[in-house]
């Protein structure tokens, strides 16, 4: 009789934790997505803390969000950033 | 001067009218002086659920345009002393009425009543900024349900850019069988998802059907599972501290079949 409630609740797959791993995935994007300045800032910050090491192609800087397949159905979320160098500042002789 | 509290969910059909409704009258019962503004300019809804439907004469857009006074506009509820309609016009549309022309509204409510509730339309257009534009305080109704999560996450990014930084939630048609067998989202799992403060979890009763049949708010009944729930929110709204209600204890078939095979199972071992 144990079993026959075990089968309904299937517990090793609770269709309310399936839902809320849908949901944090789609928000993440939702979240990114609605606000255009979002991704602008995000941009902006990138942009300064790498020109401390390398001269960047702002022009041709790209950012999104995308969905990465991690096999089996299951996808994470990540940032991709396309960040061309024009030229790299030799750090070390400033620090020297 | 009065506290204006807009009621939103993104998602139509969570219970948005029901709640302004309900806990109105809740807080009307703690002898608060309150309208209920139908901001549904279209689609109105309020009336009906309050079974003040047949005493409508002139509505918010009268008001706005001036072709009514305020006072005339505002119906008052005989059964519950302190209690008022502004109700919505149902044959104009949204773009009837600006943002700025309800932020003068609210500003004019907010000297005659301690509570301003205003009933937002679904939706994320001119309906919802109408209806957020004068409010103090955002309170979010959601359902544990993945789109109605999605839909009140957006909602909440929209108040946070009009300035409505700390809405408050109610998860509304809660079913306990469901949460029990892991079929719905509880209450965590909702508040972790949305990360804002929780204002109070409405089960869902179908004596709220039968209430809104009838014209009279479910809060009236005095054994209703959510009746309670909204007298305890209306409570939170002003301030007092009051524990959520059990509904552990919900009496559902499945639930009492379990605990009669999961006793026997004990028993035996
Ligand atoms: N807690 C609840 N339990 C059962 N039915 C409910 C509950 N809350 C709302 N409903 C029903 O759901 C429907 C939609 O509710 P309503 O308040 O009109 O939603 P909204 O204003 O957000 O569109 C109505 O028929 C209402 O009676
Ligand atoms: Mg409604």
């Amino acid at each position: 009789m144990l079993d026959f409630f075990k089968f309904f609740s299937k517990e090793d797959n609770k269709s309310k934790d399936v839902a809320k791993e849908r949901l944090k995935l789609v928000l993440i994007h939702d979240r990114a997505n609605v606000s255009p300045k979002f991704l602008e800032m995000v941009k902006g910050d990138i942009i300064k803390v790498i020109s401390n090491y390398m001269e960047i192609d702002e022009s041709s800087f790209t950012i999104k969000l995308s969905r990465i397949e991690q096999g089996d159905d299951n996808y994470s979320s990540a940032l991709v950033a396309n960040i061309p160098i024009k030229r790299m500042k030799n750090i070390g002789k400033n620090n020297g | 001067m009065g506290e204006v509290v807009v009621i939103t969910s993104g998602k139509g059909g969570v219970g948005k009218t029901t709640t302004t409704a309900n806990i109105g009258t809740a807080l009307a019962l703690e002898e608060k002086k309150v309208v209920l503004l139908d901001a549904d300019i279209g689609l109105r809804n309020l009336d009906v659920v309050m079974g003040l439907e047949n005493r409508i004469v002139y509505d918010l857009v009268d008001v706005v345009e001036g072709t009514c006074r305020l006072k005339q506009a505002l119906i008052r509820d005989k059964r519950f002393k302190g209690l008022f309609l502004l109700p919505a016009a149902q044959t104009r549309d949204k773009n009837a009425v600006t943002p700025a022309q309800m932020q003068k509204l609210c500003e004019d409510l907010r000297e005659q009543f301690d509570f301003i509730l205003i009933d937002s339309p679904a939706g994320i257009e001119q309906g919802f900024k109408n209806a957020i534009a004068g409010a103090d305080r955002a309170v979010v109704v959601t359902a544990p349900e993945v789109s109605a999560v999605r839909d009140a996450d957006r909602i909440i990014g929209l108040l946070a850019s009009n300035e409505l930084l700390n809405p408050q939630l109610i998860v509304n048609r809660l079913r306990m069988d469901m949460v029990k067998r892991g079929d719905m989202m509880n209450i965590e799992d909702t508040i972790d998802i949305l990360g804002i403060d929780l204002l109070g979890v409405v089960p869902d009763d179908e004596k709220i059907i039968v209430s809104s049949n009838r014209g009279e708010p479910v809060v009236m009944e005095s054994s209703s599972l959510a009746g309670q729930a909204y007298r305890n929110i209306a409570k939170r709204l002003m301030g007092e501290e009051v524990p959520l209600i059990d509904m552990e204890n919900e009496d559902t078939f499945i639930g009492r079949l379990r605990k009669f095979f999961s006793g026997r199972n004990k028993k035996k071992e």
